[in-house]
């Protein structure tokens, strides 16, 4: 059961937005029906496998496929060669702008394999042993080169440099020889030395977090099929069919119109789908062999090759008056990019003090290059790292001070017309009333046993809009199929299907959902940043509206009355002309006579969505330290968030277990492990520990709904708050439990029972 | 006017430092335009890698959003997410 608190101005009369029918998905998944990326299959499909190095870093001498070629039943065999060496151009298609010269290195290593499972390259044959065989007979010879991994030890100005060509952006000059620090950014306000001089507390703390990945259930997955006429198709498992088609098209030098993209069904993303790894090298197989081409990548290439998640340093040093009063704050971050560019310290610079009203700070942050796979967003990239030394540090501080930890971050939130530390001012915002729910619930003053420790933190994260597009079809009988370009990660069918049942007037189970491809809708962004109930929501309420709008000229011509004179009441037309005795109009009624009134019904919307507003969340957590051996049960979880109107609220219930169950294993037990060469030690589910069902409570979610004024339903997105928190929510509970300040994530009972013996 | 202040260090290099400026326009198209006239590139860099919160409120691909005299405009570095 979730907690309501709804704080919107309009209390709108609604049938079906805010209730929770079964989602439209589930009979497919439960029975096994539902085609994901590596279900599908073609005639004649081959099965396409990738060659990787098993070295950090290293120049590639060269790559000698005759053998394989020569293998029976081998069709195809790829390396860069077969791809357009690209100029160094920033392409917006995917989550922001994407390098796409990096993407396609990062698809197929070029002269230099950059960490352990860079794909070399690639082999498409008749089964997949042959192709197993195949890849054993290309030779690759390499120069192996020193690598770095760690992110300090790669800023040093005597690390091995991965990019020759990489000078450090963000400076005030610039470099006058390249480094491993691709970009410094900073923000700053007011007067930092003034504020720490009006300080009568100050703390100064440095922690790090290891990388982590999204950790998917699913593993990357396509089907691509190049015809002889140049025509393209491919299947896959991502987050946006859109974002394929583009990163496709250019990395192989083709026109999007030639490539259509078919979503399959999606067993997780988090953001690690929110790019391109296999789908332009199985078109480059396809198109050499003549025939469709399969991958699927093992557990195992998926923690070696996609994009995990920075490892990161925080330093903070925080200023505040005796009475808690935050005067100054100065955060450094230090983030893993991984093989190119791109880590997530842009978002994470920007989040790390938002919930906090500070009027003097500065806060640098580097994104700094690495021999390790390529990062890729994960739920609110970077902030989760950031919130964990903040949130430990402000900890740290209500213990100095002697303050409750609540109330030292109530004394400092941001309101309504507060400036956040990003910059623009704060307007509809639910943080304090966040705050609230998390004081005022039972669980932050129940009692704890001896052993067990209690921490809470807080988290912030924007969410987006952009580009969407939706239709609504009405069939002859009255039911009506919802159309989006937007990949289903997280009940985004259901929420379209209540939206469009909601404006139309019909009971949901009269409403289907779809994904569609590429050819088949336009253009949407891709399913991130928490936009998709938002954004493409607004894209199906309008597009409803404009059904509406055309049912009532429908009705009104067979009344032979003013548009005017029809009112749209509980999927009916009803006519307002007092000298008129029609009985209503329903959309069934409506929709038979559709070819005599103007022909079928339907509508379509494509629109930049603005106006998202940003999310909060507070949570608590209880946790138990077993002294022996270092061992942390999560006993009680509870999570507080500002979710705008819950369309579905078990769906967003669902999204803050499942961030908070992410967040945990991020906390204890997550970490990517290299041997001393660089490799990854630990590249299965058995070594790299996630959570499951076992390990944690029910985690109870607190639904604050504060609408967002911008959206019809008052909607803001929410699957990405609540992984902002638990990392130092975890932490903090701990050090309440052993009276040590662990900084160090994750913290994993060899670490506790180290830190628990040095006391 | 509008109060728009860029101060993402990103801005920097095009504005030669300057983070705050003063900008009479009646939305963001012409609002870019004017910076891009003061500081050439600047334009092509916020329209590229920029959104733009227009009294709180992030604005991204938002040509047309209109602007009042006394806006405050915050360029700030384009937001994704997972």
């Amino acid at each position: 059961m979730s907690d309501f608190l709804d704080r919107s101005e309009a209390t709108l009369d609604l049938k079906v937005v805010g209730t929770r029918p079964v989602r439209p998905d589930g009979a497919d998944k439960v029975t096994g029906r539902a085609t994901f990326g590596a279900d599908f299959a073609m005639p004649g499909m081959l099965v396409g496998k990738i060659k990787r190095s098993p070295h950090a870093h290293a120049a590639i001498v060269s790559i000698d496929t005759r053998k394989a070629r020569a293998l029976a039943g081998v069709k195809a065999v790829v390396t860069a060669a077969d791809f357009p060496d690209l100029a160094s151009e920033a392409y917006e298609a995917g989550e922001g702008a994407a390098n796409l010269r990096d993407l396609s290195l990062n698809c197929m290593a070029r002269g230099k394999a950059l960490y352990d499972g860079h794909a070399v390259a690639a082999v498409a044959a008749t089964s997949s042993v042959i192709a197993d065989a195949a890849l054993d007979m290309i030779e690759v010879t390499y120069e192996v080169l020193a690598h770095v991994i760690d992110v300090e030890d790669a800023m040093a100005p005597d690390a091995p440099l991965l990019h020759a060509h990489l000078f450090t952006e963000g400076l005030e000059a610039k470099p006058d020889k390249p480094s491993n620090i691709a970009q410094r950014n900073r923000l700053t306000r007011g007067d930092l030395e003034a504020g720490f001089a009006m300080a009568d507390v100050v703390l100064e703390a440095r922690y790090t977090t290891a990388a982590v990945h999204q950790g998917y259930i699913e593993p990357h997955a396509c089907v691509a099929a190049f015809g002889a006429d140049g025509q393209c198709q491919v299947w896959s498992s991502s987050q946006g069919q859109f974002m394929v088609r583009t990163y496709c098209a250019k990395l192989l030098g083709l026109e999007s119109s030639d490539i259509r993209v078919t979503p399959a069904e999606i067993g997780g993303g988090f953001g690690g789908k929110t790019t391109v790894y296999l789908e332009p090298v199985a078109l480059a197989l396809s198109r050499l062999a003549g025939a469709p081409v399969k991958m699927v990548m093992s557990r195992e290439e998926v923690f070696r090759a996609t994009g995990p998640t920075s490892g990161a340093v925080i330093e903070v040093k925080l200023g505040a008056r005796a009475d808690g009063t935050l005067v100054a704050a100065d955060v450094v971050l230090k983030y893993q990019a991984g093989a190119f560019p791109g880590s997530p310290v842009g978002a994470g610079s920007m989040t790390a003090l938002a919930c906090y009203d500070v009027p003097n700070f500065r806060v640098t942050g580097f994104d700094v290059v690495t021999n390790s796979p390529k990062v890729a967003a994960y739920r609110a990239p970077g902030a989760p790292i950031a919130a964990f030394g903040i949130e430990s540090a402000i900890d740290e501080l209500a213990l100095k001070l002697g303050m409750d930890p609540l109330a030292l971050r109530m004394k400092n939130a941001v309101r309504d017309g507060v400036k956040a530390a990003y910059g623009p001012t704060f307007r509809n915002i639910g943080y304090v009333e966040t705050l609230e729910a998390i004081q005022n619930h039972p669980h932050y003053t129940a009692p704890l046993e001896p052993g067990q420790g209690r921490g809470v933190a807080v988290g912030f994260w924007f969410n987006i809009g952009g580009e969407s597009t939706a239709a609504v079809n009405v069939g002859e009988d009255g039911t009506a199929v919802v159309v989006t370009g937007n990949p289903d990660i997280g009940g985004s069918r259901a929420a379209m299907a209540m939206m469009a049942a909601e404006v139309l007037g019909l009971p949901i189970e009269k409403v289907r959902p779809i994904v569609a491809d590429t050819a088949a809708i336009g253009f949407s962004m891709l399913t991130g940043g928490s936009r998709t109930t938002f954004a493409t929501g607004m894209a199906v309420t309008q597009a409803a509206q404009k059904i509406v709008v055309d049912l009532k000229r429908r009705a009104a011509q067979i009344w032979e009355v003013g548009a005017d004179q029809v009112d749209w009441i509980d999927g009916a037309a009803v006519c307002l002309d007092a000298s008129k005795t029609h009985p209503d109009l329903t959309l069934a009624a409506l929709a038979a006579r559709s070819a005599r009134t103007g022909g079928p019904i339907g509508a379509q919307v494509s629109l930049t969505a603005q106006g998202a507003g940003p999310g909060f969340a507070a949570h608590i957590c209880d946790v138990e330290v077993d002294r022996e051996t270092g061992h942390v049960t999560i006993l009680r979880y509870t999570a507080a968030q500002d979710v705008g109107r819950a369309i579905h609220p078990a769906y967003v219930e669902g999204q803050i277990q499942g961030g908070v169950a992410q967040g945990i294993g991020w906390a204890l037990n997550e970490e990517y492990i290299f041997d001393r060469d660089g490799r990854m030690e630990n590249a299965g589910f058995l070594d790299y520990r996630m959570p499951v069902a076992s390990d944690l409570p029910m985690i109870e979610p607190i639904l604050i709904e504060v609408a967002n004024p911008r959206h019809p339903f008052g909607a803001k997105g929410v699957g990405e708050a609540p992984i902002v928190p638990p990392l130092a929510a975890v932490a903090n509970a701990v050090r309440a439990a052993i009276g040590v300040r662990m900084t160090g994530l994750p913290l994993s009972p060899p670490k506790i029972r180290a830190a628990i013996d040095a006391r | 006017m509008a109060h728009v202040v860029a101060a993402c260090s990103t801005c920097r290099p095009f504005t030669g430092g300057t983070t705050q400026f003063e900008v009479e326009a009646p939305n963001v198209r012409r609002l870019i335009a004017e910076l891009d006239r003061r500081y050439p590139g600047f334009g092509d860099h916020i329209t590229r890698r920029m959104a733009i919160a227009i009294d709180g409120e992030i604005h991204q691909d938002a040509d047309a959003a209109p602007l009042a005299p006394d806006s405050e405009v915050y360029l700030i570095p384009r937001i994704g997410g997972g």
